[in-house]
């Protein structure tokens, strides 16, 4: 229904986007037109071929560009990991929240802001990043979000400058987000020698069912010799769509820690790009994802290795219950010039029932000669020589099936090196799966 | 305590154990020895509940009651043990929870209190003495990175911990050094009380100088061809199986 988007276009551009400076009007302008030419992907695209987005494309969301929703702080706390002092924005049904957000303290040469107020206040970063790290030429997505560029977070840390507490974005659907769509639009730019980390939360406080789509993307650029930290938690209600992007640009002696929890949504995909483009980079992709009833959880990872001597590694786990389907798509390209490459990638999945399914495909193309480089993917089911020890000293089998599906997840969790988060998904995940 | 009679199981559909009688008496020292692949783990394995294990005939009675009904949790939880000839590695659960875990599921099943971390962190102590273990492997996933000699040495540890009325050691000699055979060996000889009962599965005599059997049973090609005091056990070091063998063919 590619319709409703462009009749929705209209009567955005007329009113919410119409006080955009004009390179984000014409950059919409070129996206709308993009979207309707590439139109929603079918299963024959190589990108989309194990997820059919279908189920959203058939569907009528109408744009969510004014009205924040009631949404209170307590409704927040189950997804702030217990912190008082980070740096939060908040948007409630994709627009920035004042009342909800707090970013008290920040230090000097840190700019942590709404994009509204971005256009204002830094309208040349924008200017210079927003559209030109991430391509919307292949990603119908992307495109989509870009024709409605509207509100989002800017952050900005200077050169040299180190941030301290984590920045919390928190995007947060009520029921007035239902049969709507909420599409965020972020940019990170970590000048040289810069330091952050940013958590980007994907929640809802909806009361009842009802589908929605948030339709996320964040360009992001990391300056030379900075070090980006960046948590993706996808936890949307059980009948949201979700997709969302990370897409990064690392220069010189750049590093990249990315991590990208999945346990919401009935469909989602969430990709991570990096390309490493000077040398001395490295770039850790690592994710958890959870699946169970029929949810649909895709991520798709791409590592551009455009420089040498950079390295990249990478652990995906997946635990998939009831009939859902889980699909785990890494490429990792090394361009011709990327010698010393030093890559790993690796993707495990337990199945915990019968009807769980996961498509995985880990792809590696070289195209340099003197690098290291591997990868493999697992999908196992719990491990019965591991169950029966554990029964043979008196755990009964329910616990030790919990146990053992637990510390599969673990060692990934473990690699979150931000201890409030870390400790929050490891509890999320013993509720889930040893109802502790 | 435990009365086996005629035991005969299969895995894969290959008969292994061909008709096994063994009884063993509360305060009791059982050695099964035997060459490899005379059946002799997979009696250990049938035992505990193993279910890769075929029982396909015969009975075991442990304390009155039909052991080969019970799941492998409620044999261990009614106090039946096997030290693993290969202890398993289960990399993101602590020893310290599994232990406790393990512990306290025992404790439940015979209707006493469970019990809290700081008073299991005492007991732990106590039994990391025995077995001449370092603090830092409770806080370690479960055998994950261990050498050998650690594992076997964890196996032990939770044996101390867990207090078994029947244990069950399956070549918890094999892979030892010298010294940890006698840290293995002093640790079972320690938990030796009048009500409980040891059945040491070893291919080696070695390990018997330490942990001293009152009776000494070899198993050959599923049955158990020789039976007789410690004394057996040294025949058996100076003159092999092979004779053994011969004589149960003949």
């Amino acid at each position: 229904m590619i319709e409703s988007y462009l009749k929705g276009f209209e009567a955005f551009s007329r009113n919410g986007g119409a006080s955009a400076p004009q390179w984000a009007r014409s950059l919409r302008l070129s996206a709308i037109t993009r979207f309707e030419e590439l139109g929603f992907p079918d299963t024959r695209n190589e990108d989309w071929h194990f997820t059919s987005v279908a189920p959203i494309a058939e569907r009528e969301f109408a744009p969510l560009t004014s009205g924040t929703g009631h949404v209170t702080a307590a409704q927040l706390a189950p997804f702030s990991f217990g912190a008082t002092d980070w740096h939060t924005l908040v948007f409630v049904n994709g627009r920035f929240d004042a009342g909800l957000s707090s970013t008290a303290g920040l230090p000097d040469g840190v700019q942590v802001l709404p994009l509204a107020r971005a256009y204002d206040e830094v309208p040349l970063l924008l200017e210079q990043h927003v559209g030109r790290i991430t391509s919307m030429d292949a990603h119908t997505f992307t495109a989509l979000n870009t024709a409605f560029i509207n509100d989002g977070a800017v952050v900005h840390v200077h050169q040299d400058v180190e941030v301290a507490r984590p920045i919390h974005l928190m995007y947060v659907s009520d029921e007035r987000a239902i049969s709507g769509i909420a599409q965020p639009r972020n940019l990170i730019v970590l000048d040289r020698f810069a330091k952050a980390t940013v958590i980007e939360s994907y929640a809802t406080v909806a009361r009842g069912a009802g589908a929605y789509f948030t339709n996320a993307v964040t360009e992001a650029t990391v300056g030379e010799g900075a070090t980006l930290t960046h948590l993706k938690l996808q936890r949307e209600s059980a009948q949201a769509y979700h997709v969302g992007t990370l897409d990064v640009r690392q220069a010189r002696d750049s590093h990249l820690m990315s991590f990208s929890f999945a346990i919401g949504a009935a469909l989602s995909r969430t990709n991570i790009y990096t390309e490493l483009r000077g040398e001395g980079c490295g770039a850790t992709l690592n994710g958890l994802y959870l699946g169970d009833d029929r949810q649909h959880i895709d991520h798709q990872t791409r590592i551009e290795h455009v420089a040498p001597n950079c390295y990249s590694r990478e652990l995906y786990k997946g635990i998939l219950d009831g009939s859902s389907h889980g699909v785990f798509n890494g490429k990792v390209y090394v361009h011709p010039a990327a010698q010393k490459t030093d890559g790993k990638q690796t993707n495990n999945t337990l199945l915990l029932s019968e009807k769980a399914q996961i498509d995985t495909k880990p792809q590696l193309e070289i195209f340099a000669d003197d690098v290291k480089c591997t990868h493999g993917a697992t999908v196992g089911r719990l491990d019965e020589t591991s169950l029966f020890y554990m029964k043979s000293r008196g755990i009964n089998a329910r616990t030790a099936r919990e146990l053992l599906t637990y510390a599969f997840a673990a060692d990934v969790l473990e690699t979150i090196e931000l201890a409030e988060v870390r400790e929050g998904l490891e509890a999320a995940t013993l509720r889930r799966y040893a109802g502790a | 305590m435990l009365d086996i009679k005629d035991l005969r199981a299969t895995v894969a559909d290959k008969e292994i154990l061909k008709g096994i009688t063994l009884t063993v008496k509360p305060g009791e020292v059982h050695a099964v020895m035997g060459p490899n692949g005379s059946g002799k783990s997979t009696l250990a394995q049938v035992l505990a509940g193993h279910p890769a294990y075929e029982v396909t005939g015969g009975t075991v009675t442990y304390d009155g009651e039909n052991l080969l009904e019970m799941d492998a949790e409620i044999r261990a939880q009614k106090g039946v043990f096997l030290a693993f000839q290969y202890p398993v590695e289960i990399p993101g659960v602590s020893n310290a929870y599994f232990m406790r875990a393990a512990y306290n599921e025992i404790r439940k099943a015979r209707g006493e209190e469970e019990i809290d971390p700081m008073t299991f962190a005492d007991l732990m102590d106590e039994k990391m003495r025995l077995v001449e273990m370092e603090g830092d492997m409770l806080s370690r996933s479960v055998n994950t990175g261990f050498s050998g000699g650690e594992k076997k040495r964890n196996e032990i540890l939770q044996m101390a911990v867990l207090e078994p009325r029947l244990a069950i050691l399956d070549e918890t000699d094999s892979g030892l050094d010298i010294d940890a055979l006698r840290i293995v060996a002093n640790g079972v000889n320690s938990l030796k009380r009048p009500d409980n009962a040891t059945i040491v599965v070893t291919h080696y005599q070695r390990l018997l100088n330490y942990i001293v059997p009152d009776y000494v049973h070899v198993l050959a090609n599923g049955r158990i061809v020789r039976s007789g005091g410690k004394e057996l056990a040294l025949e058996l070091e100076a003159k092999g199986y092979d004779w053994l063998l011969e004589e149960a063919v003949t």
